[in-house]
């Protein structure tokens, strides 16, 4: 990854335009062509730097409920406990986290009783010691665009 | 809310990939059944209102030289809640700034993602944050291991 590199993938994270030909203003803003925008960005997305070009969606506004959840686990029993919380749809991450409460996933769904009923589910289920609901209370900020031409 | 039929046809058509030519979102209005100006329209209307939160490419951070993220849990006191969230929010390493319910079990406040090159570095800036802001009582939880991550999908059939 050279700069130019670098700069394109900073310029698609961050605003990638709604417009017919996008990759020409990306490739104004980073000085090179169109075609030479296009080569290099198909590029990063065949070496894996780029995982999917699109949309993220803000579930909030389109009437989804969410939230995260804590799991406390005995340690030689993650591996059961994850294929349990995994196997539903509405779990999208789960990470194994270096904690007393050791197994964090999130929850969405379409309505509040799906969230809660799968909580629910996994307290009594999944072999957890026990389950925390840590549902947001306020959103101060979510960035997923990272600025690597610095 | 309500969506057309054509309208969640182009919300499932946008978090799918789109290939990376000249015209891409030809391609995602042919998915959605539409004319590439009316996909655009409604895109472009969506991303105004809040629907669309970011439109373009998502990057494996790990390889991308973003590499060690942890998660700071903080335990704040209530009345400085709002005041604590919106600073832990100005930092760029801070991508991610939430508050949750304390409970006895657990009793930390404000939830933020912070990343770094290292581990090293993570734990440099939370004790940044914890020195100015004046927050002792913290945590850093890095991920020992991915258990699950897949792209959150709205409106598919299966949950219709």
């Amino acid at each position: 990854m050279d700069e130019i590199d670098r700069l394109l993938l900073t310029l698609i994270q961050r605003e990638f335009p709604l417009s017919e030909r996008p990759y020409v203003e990306i490739a104004e803003k980073a000085g090179v062509t169109e075609s030479e925008a296009i080569a290099r960005i198909e590029a990063m997305r065949e070496e894996g730097l780029i995982r999917r070009m699109g949309a993220s969606l803000n579930p909030r506004a389109l009437g989804y409920v969410s939230t995260l959840a804590a799991a406390r686990v005995a340690p030689g029993r993650v591996d059961s406990v994850a294929n349990y919380i995994n196997r539903f749809n509405e779990i999208t991450h789960n990470y194994e986290r270096d904690d007393e409460f050791n197994v964090w996933f999130t929850v969405i769904a379409r309505d509040e009783a799906v969230v809660a009923a799968i909580i629910d589910d996994i307290r009594k289920h999944s072999g957890a010691d026990e389950v925390i609901d840590l549902p947001a209370t306020h959103i101060f900020k979510i960035k997923v665009n990272f600025d690597l031409t610095k | 809310m309500e969506f057309s039929e054509k309208e969640i046809r182009l919300l499932r058509a946008l978090q799918e990939d789109l290939p990376v030519r000249e015209r891409p979102y030809a391609d995602l209005a042919a998915r959605a059944g539409m004319s590439e100006a009316e996909a655009l329209e409604i895109a472009r209307r969506w991303n105004a209102s809040g629907i669309i939160r970011r439109m373009g490419a998502f990057i494996r951070h790990r390889k991308a030289g973003v590499k060690a993220n942890g998660m700071v849990v903080w335990d704040v006191p209530e009345e400085r809640v709002e005041e604590a969230g919106r600073a832990m929010s100005e930092r760029d390493c801070v991508s991610h700034c939430y508050a949750r319910p304390r409970s006895d079990k657990w009793p930390f406040r404000l939830y933020t993602m912070i990343h770094g090159a290292t581990e090293d570095e993570v734990r440099e800036q939370a004790r940044m944050v914890s020195e100015e802001l004046r927050v002792e009582n913290f945590r850093i939880l890095f991920s020992l291991r991915e258990l699950k991550k897949s792209d959150t999908k709205l409106f598919m059939e299966e949950d219709r």
